[in-house]
């Protein structure tokens, strides 16, 4: 067996991460997206930038403020505590709140590329057919927002699964709580044990070969453009 | 039908709709409708206007997709915006036609027509979606994509959606101005049907006359955000000062019935309140309802019946009034033939050879008038 058990705890911890922040990025990018395609307000561009972000940041520069603010004397660390949740670095939920800084951009953009797409007039029929905001949001927007939908999930995953730096300066390096594949990978490495960072490291490109390959053979040129992130 | 207004058949309108809207250049003063009217909430109400008088800002402030400023919008007795508050669209019983036909491109055209039976405020029988789809001739588009159609197929999709949601009044904004001439044809007799077979109220914005002359009962003319003129079709494009704003087009529409047929000069007779037509043969049949235009620039006039003369049709008409049209050489003259109203253009040289005044008697004689349909 060329991985370890702790690789297979690494990879476990991974794709679980990726798939609550994907999650909770769909949750809180729907409205976010939606917000920035449909708004006249002045606010849009402030905030668009700062959702673009972490596409120029390094991550060390995210991942340092994101451990000031979680620290016992920083404002997210003093409500973690007040709740009685504790703090938040070094823990799992403390890697979920960084992805979700960290990925934001990748869920976002294509969502808001989505419904700006489908432009004003269908709304508007489906408003004289007497569709009312639910309605129209889940039987002509999510239908035709589809493809971005699927491309923001896949983009949001896939980047949370490549992250390393924001998880370095949030989580450290906690076996089966903050030690995800990309830092067992550094692990491997500062070990000079090349074999087994081979194999993750190979691993990783090959499942994100496959999952991008997915995408763009399964959904149309509407999503594959999205893809063309404004980064 | 009553003199007195019903206001179950009234749309009153009387509000300002204020348009910030970015797809007018920035530059241009804020664009603002003003609307006070009450309208008849029967027959096909045509809203006639160059673009960027505010036609399709007022149907879509009927239809809740522009939000009204200040005032008040009432339909047959309900309020839809008021003080109190205001109806959103989904919650107005219309149905609105796009100008260019705008169909669930995700849905096939089955699914398109099952959007709005479903959501429809009584759920339709089978028997009255097919009643629909065989009333539009779109029976066999059924299975297709809107993106598969052609613009008048989907402009038929489009019409029959609307009526799907059984609305109290029907939208339509310019409907045929997408489309080329071909098309049109292939809709205008729908549109003919839609008048004449449902008892539907339509307001239809246009800035094609010939589509108000054929369809329209009552004309809305604007311009600039203010209605210049309204009233019955004949009555409103007889007016003095409508006319000035039509130009070459400036003419009279009446309507008649067809009585007689002459096989030995391929002619038809149709009455009208004014008296009787005899127009070239186009196959009406006796009894049917005939529309016929009767441009202002075909109208001559003499103070004698001239027998010897080769135009058909001469009535006898009194002066209503007269005015200036825009060519410095001509007068634009109402006359009064019967209970009809007819105009006349002539140069203003004739009309003082012939010592025109008011209240005067004289002939008319039409050199060709249109049938509409």
């Amino acid at each position: 067996m060329p991985l370890s058990t702790a690789d297979w705890a690494a990879i476990s911890l991974s794709l679980q991460l990726a798939t609550v922040t994907t999650c909770i990025l769909l949750l809180l990018g729907t409205p976010l997206a939606w917000w920035l395609a449909r708004t006249g307000s002045w606010l849009k561009g402030p905030v668009a930038a700062i959702v673009a972000l972490p596409l120029v940041l390094p991550p060390t520069v995210l991942g340092f403020y994101l451990l000031m603010a979680m620290s016992p004397t920083g404002p997210v660390g003093h409500l973690t505590e007040s709740l009685g949740l504790g703090t938040l670095p070094f823990t799992f939920w403390g890697l979920v709140v960084g992805s979700v800084c960290y990925s934001l951009p990748f869920v976002v953009q294509p969502l808001q590329n989505a419904f700006a797409g489908i432009g004003q007039r269908p709304l508007e029929m489906a408003a004289t057919l007497r569709a009312g905001a639910w309605d129209r949001f889940f039987h002509i927007v999510l239908p035709m927002a589809l493809p971005g939908f699927i491309s923001a999930s896949v983009l949001g995953f896939a980047h949370t699964l490549g992250e390393f730096g924001v998880v370095l300066m949030i989580g450290g390096n906690i076996p089966g709580e903050t030690r995800v594949v990309s830092v067992q990978i550094y692990d491997h490495v500062e070990a000079l044990d090349y074999a087994q960072a081979h194999w993750l490291a190979g691993g990783m490109i090959v499942f994100s070969f496959l999952i991008l390959l997915l995408l763009y053979l399964t959904s149309d040129k509407a999503a594959a453009g999205s893809l063309q992130l404004r980064s | 039908m009553s003199k007195t207004p019903d206001y179950k058949q009234l749309i009153e309108a009387h509000f300002r709709v204020k348009l910030s809207d970015p797809l007018r250049s920035a530059g241009a003063p804020r664009f603002e409708l003003v609307i006070d009217e009450r309208l008849a909430a029967r027959g096909v109400t045509a809203v006639f206007g160059p673009s960027g008088c505010g036609k399709t800002t007022l149907l879509r402030a009927l239809a809740g997709l522009q939000p009204i400023h200040s005032g008040v919008l009432r339909v047959n007795g309900v309020a839809w915006h008021d003080q109190a508050g205001s109806l959103q669209a989904h919650q107005r019983p219309v149905g609105f036609v796009f100008q260019e036909a705008s169909l669930f491109e995700h849905l096939s055209v089955a699914g398109n027509l099952e959007f709005a039976s479903k959501r429809a405020p009584e759920r339709l029988g089978p028997e009255q979606i097919q009643e629909i789809t065989e009333f539009l001739e779109i029976g066999q588009l059924l299975p297709q994509k809107p993106a598969q159609l052609s613009g008048g197929e989907r402009q038929r999709v489009a019409i029959a959606r609307a009526l799907l949601v059984r609305p109290e009044l029907l939208l339509m904004d310019e409907p045929l101005a997408a489309l080329d001439q071909t098309r049109k044809r292939e809709i205008l007799p729908f549109l003919d049907r839609l008048k004449s077979e449902l008892d539907l109220p339509i307001v239809y914005v246009t800035h094609a006359l010939d589509e108000v002359t054929r369809l329209a009962d009552d004309l809305l003319i604007m311009e600039q955000g203010r209605v210049e003129a309204s009233g019955p079709v004949d009555e409103v494009l007889t007016r003095l000062d409508v006319p000035r704003m039509l130009g070459e087009e400036a003419g009279a529409v009446v309507e008649g019935t067809v009585t007689e047929r002459d096989s030995q000069w391929q002619l038809l007779r149709v009455d009208f309140n004014g008296g009787h037509l005899w127009l070239r043969d186009s196959g009406e049949a006796i009894g049917q309802c005939a529309r016929i235009r009767i441009l202002a620039r075909d109208v001559s006039l003499s103070l004698a019946d001239e027998q010897a003369s080769s135009i058909l049709n001469r009535l006898p008409a009194t002066v209503i009034g007269m005015a200036d049209d825009t060519d410095r050489a001509m007068l634009l003259i109402r006359l009064a033939v019967g209970d009809a109203m007819l105009l006349a253009r002539i140069s203003k040289k004739s009309a003082f050879q012939l010592r025109l005044c008011q209240n005067q008697r004289l002939w008319v004689q039409i050199k060709s008038v249109a049938v509409l349909h």
